[in-house]
């Protein structure tokens, strides 16, 4: 009996391979030419090019994003190339224009952006598409920054190997985002990729384009993306302003001893340091806020912030994760270079409210 | 029961699904066996390019019969001036540089052996959308040692991209990028599109910080871009490419326009001004930067091509000739192969793969037959001069039929009539050239060096360039100071494709112009100077003088103006003709 029903699941799961092996490999070329090449053509303009904060050898100042509504906004991956107060953002056809941050969600690893313009292509988030592994994929991004101006972003081919979850990291730092994730067979995440979008075959919304990360793992470079379902409300939420950073699907916001999902930074505690103007701009202190804890531990400007815990802190950049890993009520010890001396202080992260 | 009950259910449910489904199959199936038809056939033609003492190496495609194969100048460069390479048919031939390319990363090389090698045909890279189907074939990490080539398959990413210079001359233009594996070895490969045509050579891939492997962004130089210069290729040339004289910056609304402009440029002889607005080139619309530098990057130097620019709201079509990209000293090719570039440990080779082991072939220890030692020959400029020989003496040909000329000494005398019906006379004598034309008259001297003169004024050196075309004709090109091969371009920008051979003597630079199709002598650029318009002579049509074939009808024009078109009526030549006028 059940080696018959094997037999009988073996051919279901012949048709189901035929099924999935004439969407997954060429049926012929010119059926695939042109379907393919109507998707290119509809989706690519609604693949903006964004080009903002960053610049030399590891920390490129480009990347990618997409539009979302009739009325320029565009969602991206929340990423330094968003720290200045405004990016360049270029269209297809070769039009530029300044996009502001209207709302980011660190933990989704995402922001949008707006743009003064209406009438734009863009993906209706309502049509928003979901696949499984073996779904035949095209992925779009400004990869690498080759397309300038008005020149289309680069397309790849690919499958949807699997649907995990992410565990990954960039450098040591954990990725923030660690929930759902298409994993696709092309080499889709280089630099500048992250902020494209994955679609199907006839050019339906899967997700958005991850960065380049490290499987925590394997080591090894993971090309993932972030399936629109989870980005979607959030999404919704900035465009139509009803979003605050903590997520509204939790009904007890302001309960005590739930994680905060909000980053803290050094503003937090009343710390301002010196604008991080290259990769690795030592974390000097410049200015200490007034009533703040900074002050009331006695950090000085000029100080150097050398340790946050037990954790080296090389970088402006390194300091902003350091801190973003902090939860409410967390002690932080933090240790200061003043002159020839090394101070030690100690700071409790406030509770989010109390700001 | 249950499990009969099932596959009942299964056959109700799945039997017209399966109909459906073996005809798909079928389908599949047939777009499998005609995909791997192509593979098979257009693998014959991909080259496994050795050094003579086997190490690095990359791939390459044959192009003709004759053994014509396009690479990368990366590859070449670091193999020296014979080759070794390897095809699927498991044999190795050696094989001689041709041509190089060091702009634009692509050398001809000529495997040597047979007159019926299997040879890729070339495609149109216009022709090839984003999405379309492309293979990759050559020998990545150098893993076929039977010289089997490695097939990848892929889609165009985008096309028209610009690839910045990298290290000094280095620029990929108009290239097209491919989502298709390309890695380290398979430099110099052919990518085809998806009926097995020859649309471009593989040479560069997108790298950071995964190391020197693919990453899903590989770039190919566009067959279209290598037909331009082939020829100049196939003479043997270090071949240049070239620039306009010209700067261009974005204006506002994104429209192009002249930044700065060399006075020393065709362009600017044409009338091109700064801030004027570009609005297309070599008949492609201008709308950015990268647009004008993919354009102007995929044509030699010495080519004319259409312009057009806006002034004042009224746009203007003009054809200018461009210039050199680089002086000559910067093209320096060393004479002796370089040394493998310098790699890590347990790596050799310029093209070695990164940690899969070694890159060096075992290849018979063979030496190369004498008879091919002499395919190449040094000369300065040259990639190997050989080939431009073998250039010179084919296009010589189309002077067959003017070959009763040779030998003839003594005086031309050639009477005639404009098209604006004015008489005109020529006499060339040995020691002085001169025209009667009314209002325009021209004298000059040939004996005690005199230097070539603008005579008649206006013409850019009319005389001169006439007894450039007697010198040709009764002395054969060994009379002149220089002469060599330079390649092919359209006719004046526009026309038929034409070879063209160069002259230099007495200060007088002469480009000579046959038609491809026919190698028909259509016509001649003389120029008494660098930097200034020459007199351009197009043959119209032949005439019999005297047993004799020559220009009958004959066009003469210099910088924007026609200068005038000649009918000649009567031509008498050298002491014979001029006994029988006394008699």
């Amino acid at each position: 009996m059940s080696t018959n029903f094997g037999r009988s699941r073996a051919a279901l799961m012949r048709v189901a391979l035929i099924i999935a092996g004439l969407n997954v490999f060429t049926a012929n070329h010119s059926a695939f030419a042109q379907s393919s090449g109507e998707t290119i053509a509809s989706v690519s303009p609604k693949v903006v090019k964004i080009f903002g904060a960053g610049g030399g050898a590891k920390l490129h100042a480009y990347g990618t994003g997409f539009l979302v509504s009739d009325k320029g906004h565009i969602v991206t991956v929340w990423s330094h190339i968003l720290d200045g107060d405004t990016v360049n953002v270029v269209l297809h056809d070769g039009r530029r224009f300044e996009g502001k941050v209207v709302g980011a969600e660190p933990p989704l690893d995402m922001a949008v952006l707006k743009i003064e313009a209406e009438g734009l292509p863009y993906f209706d988030l309502a049509q928003a598409a979901a696949a499984g592994p073996g779904t035949r994929v095209l992925a779009f991004s400004n990869a690498w920054k080759v397309a300038t101006g008005d020149e289309p972003v680069t397309v790849m081919h690919g499958v949807i190997s699997a649907k995990t979850t992410l565990a990954a990291r960039r450098g040591a730092f954990e990725s923030p985002y660690t929930g759902p994730i298409y994993v696709v067979d092309a080499i889709t995440n280089n630099s500048g990729a992250a902020g494209g979008v994955l679609t199907t075959w006839d050019g339906r919304l899967l997700g958005m384009l991850g960065k380049e990360l490290r499987n925590t793992q394997s080591n090894t470079w993971l090309n993932y993306v972030m399936p629109m379902s989870e980005l979607k409300q959030t999404t919704e939420e900035i465009i139509t302003g009803r979003f605050s950073r903590t997520k509204k699907d939790d009904p007890d916001e302001d309960s005590p001893g739930k994680p905060k999902l909000r980053r803290y930074e050094a503003l937090d505690f009343g710390i301002v340091t010196i604008p991080d103007v290259v990769t690795r701009t030592p974390a000097y202190i410049d200015r200490i806020l007034p009533g703040s804890q900074a002050e009331k531990v006695g950090l000085l400007p000029n100080d150097l912030i050398l340790f946050v815990g037990e954790d080296l802190v090389q970088s402006c950049r390194m300091l902003r994760d350091e801190l973003g890993r902090l939860e409410a009520n967390d002690p932080l010890k933090v240790i200061v270079r003043r002159g020839d001396v090394l101070v030690s202080v100690e700071m409790v992260t406030p509770r989010k409210g109390e700001e | 029961m249950t499990a009969k009950w099932i596959r009942c259910a299964l056959g109700f449910l799945c039997l017209p699904m399966l109909q459906a489904l073996n005809a798909a199959e079928t389908d599949v199936l047939k777009a499998q066996q005609a995909r791997v038809e192509v593979v098979q056939k257009v693998a014959t033609s991909v080259v496994a390019i050795f050094s003579a003492d086997g190490n690095g190496g990359g791939s390459g495609v044959l192009i003709s019969a004759d053994g014509y194969a396009l690479s990368n100048y990366h590859v070449t460069s670091a193999c020296g001036d014979f080759m070794k390479c390897g095809l699927n048919d498991g044999k190795l031939y050696d094989a001689v540089i041709v041509g190089i390319d060091p702009t634009g990363d692509v050398a001809v090389l000529k495997l040597l052996g047979r007159d019926d090698f299997p040879h890729a045909t070339l495609g149109d890279s216009d022709a090839l959308a984003v999405g379309d189907w492309t293979y990759a074939m050559g020998n990545p990490f150098l893993l076929a040692t039977d010289f089997q080539p490695t097939v990848t398959a892929g889609i165009v990413s985008g096309l028209h991209r610009y690839q910045y210079p990298a290290g000094t001359l280095l620029e990929y233009t108009d290239c097209i990028q491919v989502d298709t594996s390309i890695n380290p070895g398979n430099s110099g490969g052919p990518l085809f599109n998806a009926a097995g045509e020859l649309v471009g050579i593989n040479g560069r891939i997108s790298v950071e910080k995964r190391g020197r492997v693919n990453v899903g962004a590989g770039y190919s130089i566009s067959i279209n871009q290598i037909k331009h210069f082939l020829d100049h290729l196939k003479g043997g040339h270090v071949v240049d490419h070239a620039t306009l004289g010209a700067t261009v910056r974005t204006g506002a609304d994104r429209i192009v326009l002249i930044d700065s402009i060399l006075e020393q440029s065709d362009a600017y002889r044409r009338g091109l001004r700064e801030d004027d607005e570009l609005v297309a080139f070599a008949g492609r619309p201008i709308g950015s930067v990268n647009q004008y530098k993919n354009i102007l990057g995929i044509y030699p130097k010495g080519w004319s091509l259409p312009l057009v620019y806006r002034r004042d709201g009224k746009k203007q079509e003009i054809v200018v000739e461009l210039r050199a990209l680089h002086r000559a000293s910067e093209l320096k090719q060393p004479a002796t192969p370089k040394a493998p570039r310098p790699q890590p440990k347990g790596k050799k080779g310029p093209e070695g793969p990164d940690g899969e082991g070694p890159a060096t072939a075992k290849l018979p220890d063979e030496k190369l037959p004498d008879e091919y030692k002499k395919l190449f020959v040094k000369k300065t400029g040259y990639a190997n001069y050989y080939f431009n020989q073998q250039e010179q003496q084919r296009v010589l040909r189309g002077l067959d039929s003017l070959q009763s000329w040779k030998a003839v000494s003594g005086k031309w005398k050639l009477t005639g009539k404009t098209v604006a019906n004015e008489d005109f006379s020529l006499t060339m004598s040995e020691t002085k050239l001169g025209l009667l034309l009314p209002n325009r008259p021209g004298l000059q001297p040939l004996e005690n060096g005199a230097d070539f003169l603008d005579e008649p004024p206006g013409s850019g050196g009319l005389l001169a360039a006439l007894q450039q075309l007697k010198l040709l004709l009764t002395n054969g090109p060994e009379v002149f100071t220089e002469f060599s091969y330079v390649g092919s371009q359209p006719l004046d920008g526009r026309g038929a494709s034409v070879d063209v051979l160069l002259t230099r003597k007495g200060g007088v630079e002469t480009l000579w112009y046959f038609r491809k199709a026919d190698a028909t002598f259509v016509g001649f650029d003389s120029s008494l100077g660098t930097d200034v318009d020459a007199c351009e002579i197009r043959f119209l049509q032949f005439g019999d003088f005297a047993g004799k074939k020559f220009p009958s009808r004959f066009t003469i024009r210099h910088g924007d103006a026609d200068f005038a078109t000649f009918d000649v009526l009567t031509m008498e030549v050298g002491p014979a003709a001029a006994t029988e006028g006394a008699n």
